[in-house]
């Protein structure tokens, strides 16, 4: 035994401390994502920012993804998590597309994203997907999951970090819940707006919503993006 | 050199139990036969994958993984076959998101807790939306088949023996279903209440979910099996709401069915703020 300054204690048996072993494979990298179904169309909105903890790690990770002319896939959560659900729906559907000879339809793609969840009952993955596009009948449509794959046919849903501040404010504005009187479609303009004035507004309150928007909308001539700022602090 | 690669060949997050997984797992492509194999789940390699996904799951995870909860359903037999009525809220601690909220938030107010097995088969919902979901689309799958094989339809005896039998394969595991199963069949209108403890029972009247007590309460008391059909449609509907009258946990609005011998029919969604007024509207009955 040797010490390397004066005085410095030496402990000649390794410390008897219990080591904690845990798997924590999660992480939340933030971000909000928004789908609105419209009578021929059907917009899918998130931000870019990616985050983790108090620290932004890049401001421009685009959380959705086209999948065909007719279905844009969203994801929040673990980011790669996310990565690896998105490489695996795109496999499948190109497999299906040889095997069959056609493009999956936006129920198809549905239905297996909620087996594929499903498939990790026991090690879930940990995201939070909301998958937009337009049905066979050509009307907007909006599937959203929950991480083990429960999933249901909407008009409208924001999932992720700030869902608390905009789905209420969906439900007021599209759904027109509790105002009887009120029940009208809305155009693509409109919900357009609702969609930039929902997170505009989250990303004053919610420190993982902001610097860029991206918006995919979905019609029968294909998908569009569009792309907005927000605020970058 | 071999046992090297080998040691390290597994990565923590991508083994599996088995290799003959229906979707996304097959290297060589698209494999028909595949589809009709059993369902086949990843487990993480840990040296315990319960606690795993408890810890996980559980309210003081760090990053919890919040899975659907919260119901009131219910099905009774009456002379007219069987009504199946089911209210359409999930929440309580389910709410999908935000890490650090801690209150209860509605995920959805429009839940389909009625799934449509096949034209002669309901199931209910309560408990684990996608392990209802998942294993009832599942024993639709099976009864399906078994069709096929018979040239007849299944018994909801043997449907619902099928459906206990394989959530019972995942005891312990952490699936959270608790469901009736309900139709027609040879011997008459039938229903079953499966759960994920692997009880199975054969009965005239259950309610399942959190708010089943408030609904059990309506119904025993509106109860007679020589029930008209519309009377026993609106015994289930007004059992539902009071359910979500008094149960935070039940909500949204009221799903009606009635079980024929034709098969089922959908008698119509009825949003609870509207029965809530409906029902202060109609004078009371003496208690007694």
């Amino acid at each position: 035994m040797f010490s390397t300054y004066p005085g410095q204690v030496v402990v000649d048996h390794p410390v008897k401390v219990p080591i904690e072993h845990r798997f924590d494979p999660y992480v939340d990298n933030g971000g909000t994502l928004l789908s609105i179904a419209g009578e021929d169309f059907c917009v899918v909105a998130a931000d870019t920012r990616l985050s983790e903890g108090y620290s932004i790690n890049s401001r421009y990770v685009p959380k959705s993804v086209k999948l065909s002319d007719k279905t844009v896939i969203s994801m929040g959560g673990c980011y790669a998590d996310c990565l690896t659900l998105t490489k695996k729906i795109q496999q499948s559907m190109e497999w299906y597309h040889h095997a069959h000879g056609k493009t999956m339809s936006t129920a198809a793609v549905a239905q297996m994203l909620s087996i594929m969840l499903y498939q990790k009952r026991f090690f879930p993955f940990y995201s939070w997907c909301i998958l937009g596009g337009l049905d066979e009948e050509g009307k907007g449509a909006v599937y959203t999951y929950d991480p083990v794959g429960s999933y249901e046919r909407e008009s409208c849903r924001c999932a992720g970090s700030a869902s608390s501040l905009i789905q209420p404010f969906l439900d007021n504005q599209i759904g027109f819940k509790n105002q009887a009187s009120q029940k009208k479609t809305l155009s693509l303009d409109q919900v357009l707006r609702i969609t930039k004035d929902s997170f505009t507004s989250a990303t004053e309150r919610d420190i993982y919503t902001g610097d860029y928007l991206e918006l995919f909308v979905i019609t029968s001539k294909g998908v569009e993006v569009q792309k907005m700022d927000l605020k970058k602090d | 050199m071999d046992t090297l690669v080998s040691k390290y060949a597994n990565s923590a997050s991508s083994a599996s139990f088995d290799d003959a997984d229906n979707l996304g797992q097959n290297m060589a492509g698209w494999d028909a036969a595949s589809q009709f194999a059993l369902p086949a789940f990843d487990i993480p390699m840990v040296a315990n994958p319960v606690d795993f996904l408890r810890a996980h799951t559980d309210a003081s995870a760090e990053n919890r993984i919040r899975i659907q909860h919260g119901t009131t359903t219910l099905a009774f037999k009456f002379q007219g076959g069987i009504i199946v009525a089911v209210d359409s809220r999930a929440s309580g601690g389910s709410y999908i998101g935000t890490v650090s909220l801690s209150i209860s938030f509605t995920t959805s107010q429009t839940v389909k807790k009625v799934i449509e097995i096949n034209p002669y088969l309901l199931g209910t919902m309560a408990g684990g939306a996608a392990d209802c979901q998942y294993w009832e689309r599942e024993l639709g799958r099976r009864c399906r088949l078994y069709e096929l094989r018979n040239k007849e339809r299944i018994s909801v005896a043997a449907a619902s023996k099928i459906l206990s039998n394989m959530v019972y394969d995942y005891k312990g595991m952490g699936l959270s279903m608790g469901t009736m199963i309900t139709g027609w069949d040879k011997s008459g209108p039938q229903l079953f209440y499966v759960d994920s403890d692997g009880t199975r029972m054969r009965g005239e009247r259950f309610s399942v979910g959190s708010g089943s007590t408030f609904a059990y309460g309506v119904l025993d008391t509106g109860y007679d099996f020589n029930l008209s059909i519309p009377d026993a449609l609106e015994l289930g509907r007004r059992a539902i709401y009071h359910a979500t009258h008094r149960d935070a946990y039940s909500g949204g609005s009221v799903n009606v069915f009635h079980v024929k011998e034709t098969g089922w029919v959908f008698h119509g969604n009825f949003d609870v703020n509207d029965l809530h007024w409906e029902y202060q509207a109609q004078p009371k009955g003496p208690i007694v």
